[in-house]
C-alpha cells in the first residue's frame, strides 16, 4: 500500500447552521477531526448600525441599541442612555435608577437563560432550551408590559425611564423570583449535573485571565479565570452601589465553569431583583421617573394638553431633538455578555456626531481561533456556546 | 477621582515625553494624543509601567473629521483592572499614512484594525491580514466617512433568471429626507438661505 496523500481538510460552518447561534461562516481547517485554524467570517447580519445613528437624534438613536444584542435589550439602550446623561450632566431621579436596575437584571436572566439551555442544546439535549423559553417567555411579559413591547423596549431615556412602573407589576415580578428560583434547582440538577453536560464541557475551552485581559474579554468570561470583575462594583454605576449581591467567580476558566457562573449569577439577579422591588415599595423610592428637565424629557401627556410650555416642549423634542454639548465619553455596563460599551462623540447639535459601540461578542468571538485550535470539531459548538456570542452586538 | 487622573496624567507626559502630543481630562476621563508613529511605543509603556498597567484591552475605533488635513482619528481604549481606571489614546492620520498595528501587544487588536479599516479606510502598518471584516465581500468605498452617503451606492436583490444574486446601482422611490432641525432661534450659527448677503 502507497503513502496516503495526507492533507487539511477544509470546512464552512454555517452560515445556516443552529449551532452557530444566528448567521456565522466559520471556515474551519481540520487535521481529521482535530482544529487547526478557525476563521470566522462576520458581517452577514451588519446593518450598518453605527452610520445609521449619525443621522438620527439622540432619542432615535436609542431603538437601535435594542436590535444590538436582541436577546437582553434594555442593557444595551442603558449603555448609551449613561453615555448621553454623562454629556449631558444630568442627575436620574432614584426611581427611574431602581427601574433601570430591576429590568436591567431581567435582561441578565433573559440571556443567561438563553445561553445556559442553548449550551446544553448544543451538546446534545434537546429539551433545556424549551424549560428556558418557559421562563424568558414570562420575563418578556414583564417587558411588554412596562414598555409595551416583548423584544425592542426602548424603554429607558436618556435622564430615565419612559414610563413609571405599575404597583401590580410590581407584586407579579415579586411572585415570579420564588418559582423561579425553583426552576433554577431544577437546572442546576438537570443541565449542570448531566454526566454528559460534564464530559462535553469540563476542560474545554480553557483560557488563562492573561489571555482574558490581552484578548479584551470581559463579563462571566474574565470571571471564569477567579477575578471578580464585574462593573456592577469595581465601576458602579445607577445605584447598584447599595445593593448587596455576591461575584461568582470559577477556579479553571472552561466552558462548564462559565455555564456554572451564570446559573448563579441568575440567583444573585433575582436578589437585586427582589431588593429593588423592595426599595421601590419604600417612600424614598416614589417620585418621577424622568428628569424633570423639559429641555431633555418629554412632558406627560396630561401637561400637554394644558400647558402651552409642555406642548412646545414636546414638538420640539420630538422634531429637533435635545442638544449634547460637544464632547467625547465613554460608558460602559456590565452587559450579560461582558462590557458593553458606548463612545459617543458629539459636536454640540441634536445628532451624535460619532457612536461606537464596543460589543462585547465581537472580543470574544475573535479568540475562538486560539480557543478552538487543538480541540475536537465537535467541541467548536461548545466553546461557541459558551462564549455567549448574538450577532446582532457583533455586527452591529 | 480627577486629581488622581490628573497625576497619572502628569506621569505618563514625563516618562514619554514629547511623543504625548496633547492631553486632557474630561467628564473623569483622561484622553492622551500621541504622535501616530510612536502608537506601539505609547502603549506598551502604558501597558508595562507599574502606575498604569492598562492592561486590559478594550477598544479600537476611527473618527472621522473630514474638514482637518488629518481626517481620522483612531480611538483606542484600555482599561487598568489593577487600578480600576480607563484611558483613551487618540492618533491622528489620513487616507494614505498608515498607524502601525498594535497587534504585537494585544492580539484582540485583529478584528478592531480591520474593523476600522473596513469602515474609515484607515491602513494599519504590520497587521498581518487586513481584510474587510463586517461589510460584504467584495464591497467598495469606506462606509463610516462622513462622504459616504448613508444610502450606499449599491443595493443587492436575487435575481430568478440568472439563478444568482445581482448587484444594481440604488433606486430610491424617494430621495432619503435628512432634515435639518438645528434651531435658528438658540444662538447656533445656522445659516438660513440667504443670510450670507446680510454679512457681506
Amino acid at each position: 500500500m502507497g503513502e496516503h496523500n495526507i492533507r487539511n481538510f477544509t470546512i464552512n460552518f454555517g452560515p445556516q447552521h443552529p449551532a452557530a447561534h444566528g448567521v456565522l461562516r466559520l471556515v474551519l481547517e481540520l487535521d481529521g477531526e482535530v482544529v487547526e485554524r478557525v476563521d470566522p467570517h462576520i458581517g452577514l447580519l451588519h446593518r450598518g448600525t453605527e452610520k445609521l445613528i449619525e443621522y438620527k437624534t439622540y432619542i432615535q438613536a436609542n431603538p437601535y441599541f435594542d436590535r444590538l444584542d436582541y436577546v437582553a435589550p434594555m442593557n444595551q439602550e442603558h449603555a448609551y442612555c449613561l453615555a448621553v446623561e454623562k454629556l449631558l450632566g444630568i442627575e436620574v431621579p432614584r426611581r427611574a435608577q431602581l427601574i433601570r436596575v430591576l429590568f436591567s437584571e431581567i435582561g441578565r436572566l433573559l440571556s443567561h437563560l438563553l445561553n445556559v439551555t442553548t449550551q446544553a442544546m448544543d451538546v446534545g439535549a434537546l429539551t433545556p432550551p424549551l424549560w428556558g423559553f418557559e421562563e424568558r417567555e414570562k420575563l418578556m411579559i414583564f417587558y411588554e408590559r412596562i414598555s409595551g413591547s416583548r423584544m425592542h423596549a426602548n424603554y429607558f431615556r436618556p435622564g430615565g425611564v419612559n414610563m413609571d412602573i405599575q404597583p401590580e407589576l410590581i407584586d407579579d415580578i415579586e411572585a415570579f423570583c420564588d418559582p423561579f428560583l425553583k426552576v433554577l434547582d431544577d437546572l442546576d440538577t438537570l443541565v449542570m449535573g448531566s454526566r454528559i453536560f460534564k464530559q462535553r464541557n469540563v476542560d474545554i475551552g480553557t483560557i488563562t485571565l492573561d489571555d482574558c485581559w490581552k484578548w479584551g474579554f470581559s463579563g462571566v468570561i474574565v470571571r471564569s479565570c477567579g477575578v471578580a470583575w464585574d462593573l456592577r462594583k469595581s465601576q458602579p454605576y445607577e445605584c447598584y452601589e447599595e445593593m448587596e449581591f455576591d461575584i461568582p467567580v470559577g477556579l479553571n476558566g472552561d466552558n462548564y465553569d462559565r455555564q456554572v457562573i451564570r446559573m448563579e449569577e441568575m440567583r444573585q439577579s433575582v436578589r437585586i431583583m427582589r431588593q429593588c422591588l423592595d426599595k421601590l415599595r419604600a417612600p424614598d423610592g416614589q417620585g418621577p421617573v424622568n428628569t424633570l428637565d423639559g429641555k431633555i424629557a418629554p412632558p406627560s401627556r396630561k401637561d400637554m394638553k394644558r400647558s402651552m410650555e409642555a406642548l412646545i416642549h414636546h414638538f420640539k423634542l420630538y422634531t429637533e431633538g435635545f442638544h449634547v454639548p460637544a464632547g467625547e465619553v465613554y460608558a460602559a455596563v456590565e452587559a450579560p455578555k461582558g462590557e458593553f460599551g458606548v463612545y459617543l462623540v458629539s459636536d454640540g447639535t441634536n445628532k451624535p456626531y460619532r457612536c461606537h459601540v464596543r460589543a462585547p461578542g465581537f472580543a470574544h468571538l475573535q479568540g475562538m481561533d486560539f480557543m478552538c485550535r487543538g480541540h475536537m470539531l465537535a467541541d467548536v459548538a461548545g466553546v461557541l456556546g459558551s462564549l455567549d456570542i448574538v450577532f446582532g452586538e457583533v455586527d452591529r | 477621582m480627577s486629581a488622581e487622573l490628573q497625576a497619572l496624567s502628569d506621569h505618563i507626559a514625563s516618562s514619554l515625553g514629547e511623543v504625548i502630543e496633547d492631553r486632557a481630562i474630561a467628564y473623569d476621563e483622561l484622553t492622551l494624543v500621541a504622535r501616530t508613529e510612536e502608537i506601539v511605543r505609547v502603549v506598551s509603556f502604558l501597558r508595562d509601567d507599574p502606575q498604569c498597567r492598562f492592561v486590559c484591552f478594550i477598544d479600537i475605533c476611527g473618527a472621522d473629521y473630514p474638514a482637518r488635513e488629518k481626517r481620522f482619528d483612531v480611538v483606542y481604549h484600555f482599561l487598568a483592572p489593577h487600578h480600576n481606571r480607563r484611558i483613551r489614546v487618540k492618533v491622528q492620520t489620513d487616507e494614505v499614512t498608515p498607524v502601525p498595528s498594535l497587534i504585537d501587544l494585544f492580539p484582540a487588536a485583529n478584528w478592531f484594525e480591520r474593523e476600522t479599516y473596513d469602515m474609515y479606510g484607515v491602513l494599519f502598518s504590520g497587521h498581518p491580514d487586513l481584510r474587510r471584516l463586517l461589510t460584504d465581500y467584495g464591497f467598495e468605498g469606506h462606509p463610516l466617512r462622513k462622504d459616504f452617503p448613508m444610502t450606499g451606492y449599491v443595493e443587492v436583490r436575487y435575481d430568478d433568471g440568472q439563478g444568482r444574486v445581482v448587484y444594481e446601482p440604488v433606486k430610491l422611490n424617494q430621495e432619503f429626507r435628512n432634515f435639518d432641525f438645528l434651531s435658528p432661534w438658540e444662538g447656533t450659527d445656522y445659516v438660513l438661505p440667504g443670510d450670507e448677503k446680510a454679512k457681506a
